[in-house]
């Protein structure tokens, strides 16, 4: 395992694990949605790295057709930025969602929503 | 206080098998475009005219992982509208803008507009396109939402801009599907890549793209400010 892997891929891996963590250890409904979304940050970003190609530059042609410079796999770009939108929508839904059980309940808290029980 | 800590012991222990397991199959920068990668950094430019190659996979070679995106954010952000219909928003505890803020709103905003318009205009040429432009434009109305006291726009107008973008994003793919045979196939010039005018539907495409994520995400944060609306 060289310098450069434990930096780039650990960073992302960090952020996913510490997203879960956040999720399993909160009891609030709100910090567990920011868990959420910084889970999918590192997923991201964990996607663009697998992709990456040493000295290549983005895949934009900026000076065709002089030169064709290496560059790094588009294809892993173009899902992230389909998952960032997802992302985004499913952030918005779910602060609408708990805004409604503040709004039901008086509170965020998973422990004190007692209607889950039955 | 012990459960803490057992999960995070496990939770680092999973993160460094996933970690060693990364680097020992994909060691970072050694990554090998092969497939559809070496299809679309070889040929991409000459297909579609397009010199943004991310841009280009996004809109014609993954066109309906795109329209399929699009529908997505469509679903969530009208059950976002549904869900909030009827909140009551306590106007008291706003707080009231300042007058700094009001001013510098007021003259920000379209010059966000302007940028957000250049970036999906641009989306086939630089990094950029219709989904951060989007979402650019959105913002300088949420800066209005909150440095403006009072302010208000009219929803039809969203409304009727995401329908109209949508709508004609549907009727783009229906074309290229007399046109060419394909859904969202390119029927269109290509063009001379690099040129603003150039890769035939591409900047049709990220255009309204641009107009329906923007009027979408204006839609959601005016809902979540206000609570929803009925439509």
């Amino acid at each position: 395992m060289n310098i450069e892997s434990l930096i780039f891929y650990g960073v992302p891996i960090y952020l996913i694990v510490m997203g879960i963590l956040v999720i399993l250890t909160t009891k609030n409904l709100f910090k567990m949605l920011l868990g959420l979304s910084i889970m999918d940050s590192g997923i991201n970003i964990l996607i663009v790295a697998l992709g990456y190609i040493k000295g290549a530059t983005a895949p934009i042609y900026s000076r065709y057709p002089e030169v064709f410079e290496k560059v790094v796999d588009p294809v892993p770009q173009a899902l992230v930025l389909t998952a960032i939108v997802i992302g985004i929508a499913f952030l918005g839904l779910g602060l609408a969602l708990v805004i409604r059980i503040k709004e039901k309940y008086g509170t965020v808290n998973v422990e004190k929503l007692k209607e889950l029980k039955w | 206080m012990i459960r803490k800590v057992l999960y995070f012991l496990i939770l680092i222990a999973f993160g460094f098998f996933i970690l060693s397991a990364l680097s020992a199959y994909f060691p970072f920068g050694e990554n090998v475009l092969t497939g559809v990668a070496r299809y679309y950094t070889e040929k991409g430019v000459k297909d579609l005219g397009g010199i943004n190659i991310v841009t280009s996979v996004v809109t014609i070679y993954r066109g309906f992982d795109t329209l399929g995106e699009v529908t997505v954010l469509f679903l969530s952000v009208t059950a976002l509208a549904f869900t909030l219909v009827g909140l009551k928003v306590e106007k008291a505890k706003l707080p009231k803008p300042t007058l700094i803020m009001e001013t510098g709103g007021r003259y920000l905003a379209p010059l966000i507009i302007l940028f957000g318009a250049y970036v999906f205009l641009h989306g086939h040429l630089t990094p950029g396109g219709g989904f951060p432009g989007g979402v650019i434009i959105a913002t300088s109305f949420l800066l209005l939402l909150v440095t403006q006291e009072n302010y208000r726009f009219k929803k039809f107008h969203i409304t009727t801009t995401e329908v109209l973008a949508g709508t004609l994003y549907v009727l783009v793919g229906l074309l290229g599907l007399y046109y060419v045979k394909s859904f969202l196939g390119n029927f269109l010039k290509t063009g001379k890549p690099g040129y603003l005018v150039s890769a035939g539907i591409i900047p049709i495409i990220y255009i309204l793209i641009g107009f329906k994520v923007g009027s979408e995400m204006t839609s959601a944060l005016n809902n979540l400010k206000e609570g929803g609306d009925e439509h």
